[in-house]
């Protein structure tokens, strides 16, 4: 290994360079990309953590009405906090492979639809408990209940029986899901102390660390659950997650070392924060996307080739490098990307042709009346700039587009899912099943694009119940073909999470699973102090 | 009855009932609002049965102002009830979060009353010349830059520049005085800047208003210097609309920072309230409007007070 070479590695696992940057050099001294990340990842290993010590994160997307109820939780700050203090059956790693955790084995039957996870034994609460099957039965069931309110009903309402016999929890589907464990990494199901039924906000779990003040919207702070079953994570003794909603704020408290870690890092600074000294920008490509959507069902968007006059008049490229600042990548018009498990890398990039625009809209026979795209400034930071752009471009085609910018104020009871024609946004899934069944299957509730296709449907239900993930490939990828082809949905780009940490911080990975390394940062990272 | 005593014993009723009117106006005006606590408490995936049975459970199906004297006996002993998103003790995170916004409060009415009250009198005593131009120049201009604009000015100087304080001043219980006093040193000085301008333009104004009258020029012409005939003479005559405004003053610093504890994210009670404005949180905003209200009155009743005992017109009604 050169000395140059030697001596990025050294600072990319200390965390002094960024990932991106470390990529960036590595392939300009001739190492391929993916000796590159192994040779990172060896690195990173090698780095032995430094225990002890108050980690903190500064975040936006936190109010004073959060509750610790692992059902409800739906913004940022919830989802790390519970992230610290919750232990679920399994993690998704940022590989998308199984982390055992509360379950250690997972079987199943051949055609998906029973399961069985064992479960560790010897794992403890905070409150000297341990846990049960009974307590994993009881914490799925309280999911399934309406009155729980849980952002996790719909991937348990699937199970239609659920059992434990000693170490043993039983489930079994209504029909069969081969990505049951993924979905048991799902950030809601954390496992409670008999299903948290009694008390569900107590804020009591098996997770590496134990609440000991919570002030919702300002504070939360942690000490280390001294039994927990894990002992190669959690290093800091105490970690913090102080909720600073203001982007100047948090960047200040970024810079002045109040806070080790900051969320949502404001794409316009990013070039100004690079240049700060001790602090690094972490932008990860993750699975959320911004969209523009059509109803199949309404006209002129019934008309397959309408639709594809205005998927190829899109410019994507210009997009991604104005509207996110060249922090995400490019889209093709189905909702899944390289982040998830199973994606097909060989379907061709569509890309803004005008002329072919033109030839499809001909083709379309619209009378020329302008298309009204609705948008919002909140649809997506710089949606309105968006639908602009791509005004101009559809307009280089010779597509009339209108565009008109509605109030954020109940944009989403009044335009999205109503309007025939809108921009919005979709935060991913784990997995490509549940992404397509929330919103592609023609019973979805939220089919926004008013998809419906018979191939499609029987495509993603036989692809759910398929062990062999070769076979699963190519079902994914002809269900992506059909979307991208017949879909209603124009999927420009998928904006990265942009993070930043200061230079004293350690053990970071690049997590599409979600912001913070999935909510972990705090219980993974540790203090070079 | 000493006659003062009479008249802030009036006063104090009058305030009494005003709020107790108030506490009517907020609970109607709260009620008012489509849909009920129980749709707001079920959202979107309300069914009939579970919102009859919350309803129930709620005590929802009584009349209006049956539940209006309950939430109205549970105030009065110190029950304001729980959050309905986080079901949260209401009295228990008010008490925490208005003993913020009092420390917050009075840090910065400690440092701004006595230094606007101060340049006023330096102003008026040199009216016209260059030290009333540059103190009317510097406040003024102080309070014509927007709060949040003045926020970023001081984190931006006083964090990068030079990095003698904490951006986000967050306090905690079990934090040390002095600690605390660190933490929201950026929030003071920004209030400070904020509040400055228009207490002192007051101190200014009624003073050179005074300094018209016959028994200061008698004054003068007894060889009184300029200062000591400002304090001793002008002064007292001037005090109760600088009361006034003082008081407007402190009740703005109590209710109206919600911007700045934005920005610090400081926690006290307008991000409490604001928060779960957002989320429909009725009981929370109920409770807190009534706090706002009451501090409200109460510094009015104050100024009321404070200035009829100094006015000796006042003080001795013929």
């Amino acid at each position: 290994m050169s000395d140059e070479l030697h001596y990025i590695v050294k600072r990319a696992a200390k965390g002094l360079m960024s990932r991106r940057e470390f990529m960036g050099r590595a392939t300009a001294l001739g190492v391929s990309a993916m000796m590159a990340n192994a040779l990172l990842a060896s690195a990173v290993r090698a780095e032995e953590p430094k225990k002890g010590g108050l980690l903190r994160a500064g975040m936006a997307g936190g109010e004073s009405t959060n509750s610790l109820d692992p059902a409800l939780a739906a913004s940022e700050v919830p989802f790390l906090v519970n992230m610290t203090w919750g232990e679920m059956l399994v993690d998704v790693t940022p590989n998308g492979e199984i982390d055992y955790r509360i379950a250690e084995e997972i079987s199943s039957n051949s055609d998906a639809t029973e399961w069985k996870f064992k479960i560790r034994q010897g794992v403890e609460y905070h409150n000297g408990k341990t846990v049960t099957a009974e307590d994993v039965v009881a914490t799925l069931k309280r999911h399934t209940d309406e009155k729980a309110q849980s952002g996790a009903l719909g991937i348990v309402q699937g199970i239609s029986e659920m059992s434990a016999s000693g170490d043993m929890v039983t489930l079994k589907l209504a029909s069969g899901n081969a990505d049951l464990p993924f979905l048991m990494g799902d950030y809601h199901l954390i496992i409670q102390p008999d299903g948290g039924v009694a008390n569900p906000a107590e804020g009591i779990g098996a997770g590496p660390y134990k609440i000991v003040e919570n002030e919702p919207g300002v504070r939360h702070a942690f000490e280390r659950h001294a039994n927990y079953w894990d002992p190669s994570i959690a290093h800091a003794d105490q970690v913090e997650v102080l909720v600073i909603n203001d982007n100047t704020a948090r960047t200040a408290a970024l810079q002045a070392g109040q806070v080790h870690m900051i969320n949502r890092v404001d794409p316009k600074i990013v070039e100004l924060l690079k240049g700060v000294p001790g602090v690094s920008v972490e932008a990860v490509a993750g699975r959320g996307h911004y969209v523009f959507i059509m109803h199949c069902d309404k006209a002129p968007f019934d008309n397959n080739d309408l639709r594809m006059a205005l998927k190829l008049a899109i410019n994507r490229e210009e997009m991604v490098e104005k509207i996110l600042g060249g922090l995400g990548s490019v889209g093709n018009d189905f909702p899944i990307n390289a982040a998830y498990p199973l994606f097909d890398d060989s379907i061709p990039q569509r890309t803004y042709d005008a002329a072919k625009a033109a030839e499809h809209y001909k083709a379309s026979g619209h009378d020329g009346s302008p298309i009204v795209l609705r948008t919002a400034p909140g649809a997506f930071p710089g949606a309105v700039e968006a639908a602009q752009l791509f005004q101009q471009s559809a307009a280089a085609a010779g597509i009339p587009l209108e565009v008109k910018v509605e109030p954020d104020d109940g944009y989403w009871s009044d335009v999205w899912n109503v309007q025939p024609f809108c921009a919005s946004y979709w935060g991913g899934r784990p997995v490509q099943d549940q992404m397509y069944s929330t919103a592609y299957l023609s019973t979805a509730d939220w089919n926004d694009t008013k998809f419906k296709n018979a191939e499609f449907d029987e495509l993603l239900l036989k692809a759910r119940a398929e062990l062999d993930a070769t076979k699963r490939k190519e079902e994914y990828s002809k269900m992506a073909n059909i979307l991208r082809d017949e879909g209603g949905l124009i999927l420009p780009m998928f904006n990265d999470f942009v993070e930043a940490k200061r230079e004293e911080v350690a053990g970071w990975v690049q997590d599409p699973n979600g912001e913070l390394m999935n909510g972990r940062a705090l219980v993974k990272c540790w203090l070079n102090a | 009855m000493h006659p003062i005593l009479k008249l802030v014993v009036q006063r104090i009723a009058l305030g009494l009932l005003l709020l107790l009117a108030v506490s009517v106006l907020i609970y109607a005006g709260t009620e008012a609002l489509p849909g009920d606590v129980a749709q707001a408490i079920l959202g979107q995936s309300a069914t009939p049965e579970a919102l009859a049975n919350l309803r129930e459970s709620l005590g929802l199906n009584q009349p209006g102002y049956i539940r209006y004297f309950h939430w109205l006996g549970g105030v009065l002993t110190g029950d304001f009830g729980k959050a309905l998103t986080n079901g949260q003790d209401i009295g228990q995170a008010i008490a925490q979060r208005l003993g913020n916004t009092l420390f917050l409060a009075g840090c910065a009415a400690a440092i701004s009353v006595p230094l606007a009250i101060g340049l006023g009198l330096v102003a008026a005593r040199y009216n016209g010349r260059w030290p009333d131009k540059v103190i009317s120049g510097v406040t003024l201009s102080t309070i014509s830059l927007p709060e949040f604009v003045a926020a970023y000015f001081v984190i931006y100087l006083l964090t990068q520049v030079i990095p003698i304080f904490q951006p986000v001043a967050m306090v905690f219980p079990g934090m040390s005085f002095w600690a605390k006093l660190n933490a929201v040193a950026l929030p003071v000085i920004v209030l400070v800047l904020v509040v400055l301008a228009h207490m002192m333009r007051m101190t200014r104004a009624a003073i050179l208003n005074v300094m018209q009258s016959a028994y200061i020029e008698t004054a003068e012409l007894k060889g009184l210097s300029p200062m000591r005939v400002i304090w001793k003479h002008a002064l007292p005559n001037a005090v109760a609309p600088i009361i006034s405004v003082v008081v407007l003053n402190l009740a703005y610093l109590v209710v109206g920072v919600v911007v700045v504890e934005v920005v610090f994210g400081y926690n006290a009670l307008g991000q409490y309230l604001v928060d779960h404005v957002a989320k429909r949180d009725l009981p929370v905003v109920q409770a807190v409007g009534l706090i706002f209200a009451a501090v409200y009155i109460g510094l009015n009743i104050l100024a009321d007070v404070l200035a009829i005992v100094a006015n000796p017109r006042l003080r001795h009604p013929k």
